[in-house]
């Protein structure tokens, strides 16, 4: 029953019409959050009124982008339940570690991004280098978001590239602009259903069609014989490496489960800012929580359709460009998608990409008004300019992203390139954050040249590698290991520097680390629910993912 | 939610933004009334009528491709289930009621 795998999808007018309903809600919404922001406070942070379910749906969904859900099914196919390791250890311990142990230092100390942590833990050159990198990193991001969207619909439905990016930007700009922070979330919990009734369909069918679980392993197993794709741990011993990540445990335990999740999840301000507009500190914690548990499950809608086009896709990820590993679910869609879910699934990849262009662009725009206009550039200006600067700045954020899509379309794989821009911005960053926090001594000019050495550590970690000076293995070995190296620089750094510079008077310490936070606000009485409790869902999840482990073992 | 005594961190920059913040509180008020599970509900409730109506109608040979699965039907009435989910919860504890906002 397999035609020859064809990636142009054969769409019809109800496909189109029920993707023109999704584009008229994104909108509505946009319109509707307008008439309800005053202050900036509301544009860049939601007024810190939002309830926890909301914000934890639009936590996970930040992350959702279509470049995650695309790539992941690709690693699916190349590499089987082991991409399990990117969900179990590289998300959800991280988002236990935030909203337990951070989260009442960023809530209860009332900043208003990460970056500004940075000026008040340690002094403001740190304060301006990360607010930098960090606007480039997110405007580079929210670029290949846009290319990669762009592609999408150039091969899906033979729009041009450059029509593509304009349209997607239109929209984006249309209900960031007008909405500010709540539209982006109110957005992004719409998309997060969206792409679940996309992909859930999508799943199911698939696997009936292989014969279910069992079935899918035979038919698997047809296509590669090693019996390798349904284990996560076997194969991963050192100087036993037979697995096909490639990696041993201590870079998918250090790197990818230690440093490069805790970094991402924990400091990148595009996941963190969904935290900070929640309403009450008990609510902030539990954002990434609850946020957490659809990520535990998440991988069984990207790794299954992965394995999925893998057994009945001949010739996946062979020469054929429209038969990469990265097209999997396009290819999936088209193969068992009948016209009006073809719609829903359309709308559903439509929205994830989107939801990534309109993070990265959320998040660029409030540091760049909190933290580089207001305290560098125009101080002491009335609420109301911040408001409109901040509106500037989304424009200002979208035109560069088109710019920067184009940078991306000079780099042959997306995800490498991704990867480089966080093993560069987000690993080092992670090392000054656990060392700040903890450690009280750790003096302000240690916080500036740990984050300098961090990047350079990743950087000679990853030019070391390409230009074959040292052999890391595999590239998904190699980005572990850049991402420990990147950690260890900035530390061993931070604590050198704290040897010869003098600490802070630990009086300005308050609320920014470790055994001197603020005293939480009184929960209200539906926050005392036991299950209410972020210890309660902390252990909840790290259950479930633990059960999933020994089961995947 | 804010203290309006002491800024918790003694810093000008937030200290100016801990004003907005108390201004902030009226307009929250507001946003919530802007009750995002009406507009999930919504959408969903639109999909799955489009979605049932063309699964009612679909070929044998539709069905055949999609591993004799009715796709459209099924996904349609998951759709459904959805929506109705969220529409009653919306309608049986509407925001202003919200215990934790009294």
């Amino acid at each position: 029953m397999l035609a020859a795998a064809n990636i142009r999808l054969d769409t019809n007018l109800v496909d189109y019409a029920i993707l023109a309903i999704y584009f008229v809600a994104v909108l509505g919404i946009g319109f509707a959050a307008k008439r309800y922001i005053k202050t900036s406070l509301d544009y860049f942070l939601s007024g810190r009124s939002l309830p926890a379910w909301i914000t934890g749906l639009a936590f996970i969904s930040a992350n959702l982008g279509a470049l995650e859900i695309l790539g992941m099914a690709a690693n699916g196919a190349q590499f089987g339940v082991y991409t399990v390791h990117y969900y179990w250890i590289g998300a959800v311990p991280a988002m236990v570690f935030l909203g337990i142990v951070m989260m009442p230092f960023y809530y209860g100390s009332k900043v208003r991004s990460v970056p500004e942590y940075l000026r008040l833990r340690f002094n403001k050159p740190t304060h301006l280098f990360n607010a930098l990198t960090f606007a480039l990193a997110t405007v580079l991001i929210a670029g290949v978001n846009l290319y990669a969207l762009a592609l999408v619909l150039k091969l899906m439905l033979g729009w041009p590239i450059f029509v593509g990016i304009v349209v997607a930007a239109a929209v984006v700009l249309a209900y960031i602009t007008l909405g500010g922070l709540s539209s982006a979330i109110y957005n992004e919990v719409l998309q997060f259903f969206v792409i679940l009734a996309a992909l859930i369909p999508l799943t199911i069918v698939g696997l009936h069609d292989v014969g279910g679980w069992d079935g899918l392993k035979t038919a698997v197993t047809k296509v590669n014989s090693k019996d390798e794709l349904f284990h996560s741990w076997t194969g991963t011993g050192v100087g036993a490496v037979d697995n096909p990540l490639g990696a041993s445990w201590i870079p998918i335990v250090f790197g990818l489960g230690f440093v490069l999740s805790f970094g991402y999840w924990t400091t990148n301000f595009a996941e963190v800012q969904r935290a900070l507009s929640a309403k009450s500190l008990s609510a902030a914690q539990r954002t990434p929580l609850i946020g957490a548990f659809p990520k535990a499950f998440i991988p069984a809608v990207t790794i299954i359709p992965g394995l999925v086009a893998l057994a009945t896709i001949p010739g996946l990820g062979g020469k054929d460009p429209n038969l990469e590993f990265n097209n999997a679910i396009p290819l999936l869609m088209n193969e068992y998608l009948p016209n009006g879910m073809l719609g829903v699934a359309l709308a559903g990849l439509l929205a994830a990409f989107m939801a990534g262009v309109a993070a990265n662009v959320s998040a660029f725009n409030t540091v760049v008004t909190y933290d580089l206009w207001e305290p560098y550039v125009a101080s002491d200006r009335s609420d109301d300019y911040y408001l409109r600067f901040g509106r500037i700045a989304t424009v200002t954020g979208i035109v560069i992203g088109i710019g920067t899509a184009v940078i991306a379309s000079g780099y042959n794989n997306i995800m490498d390139y991704i990867q480089l821009l966080f093993s560069f911005f987000n690993a080092p960053l992670f090392a000054t954050f656990i060392i700040g926090m903890f450690w009280k001594r750790m003096t302000p000019w240690a916080g500036l040249w740990g984050l300098i050495a961090g990047t350079a550590g990743a950087a000679a970690a990853h030019y070391g590698n390409s230009w074959d000076l040292i052999n890391l293995g595999s590239d998904q070995a190699a980005a572990f290991w850049g991402a420990i190296a990147a950690f260890v620089a900035d530390a061993l750094v931070s604590v050198v520097v704290t040897m010869f510079t003098q600490p802070k008077p630990v009086e300005e310490l308050q609320g920014l680390v470790y055994g001197m936070a603020n005293d939480p606000d009184e929960l209200s009485a539906e926050e005392r629910a036991w299950y209410r409790k972020p210890s309660t869902l902390a252990i909840g999840v790290l259950g479930v993912v633990v059960i999933l482990s020994i089961f995947f073992i | 939610m804010a203290d309006s005594d002491a800024s918790p961190t003694g810093d000008p920059l937030i200290e100016q933004s801990e004003q907005a913040e108390i201004d902030a509180q009226r307009a929250a008020k507001a946003a919530r009334l802007f009750d995002i599970r009406r507009l999930i509900g919504g959408l969903f409730l639109i999909y799955g009528v489009i979605l049932v109506i063309l699964g009612l109608g679909e070929s044998d040979k539709s069905i055949a491709k999609s591993a004799d699965i009715n796709v459209n039907l099924w996904s349609g009435l998951g759709m459904l289930v959805l929506s109705l989910l969220f529409i009653a919860w919306a309608l049986l504890r509407p925001l202003g009621d919200d215990p934790a906002e009294a």
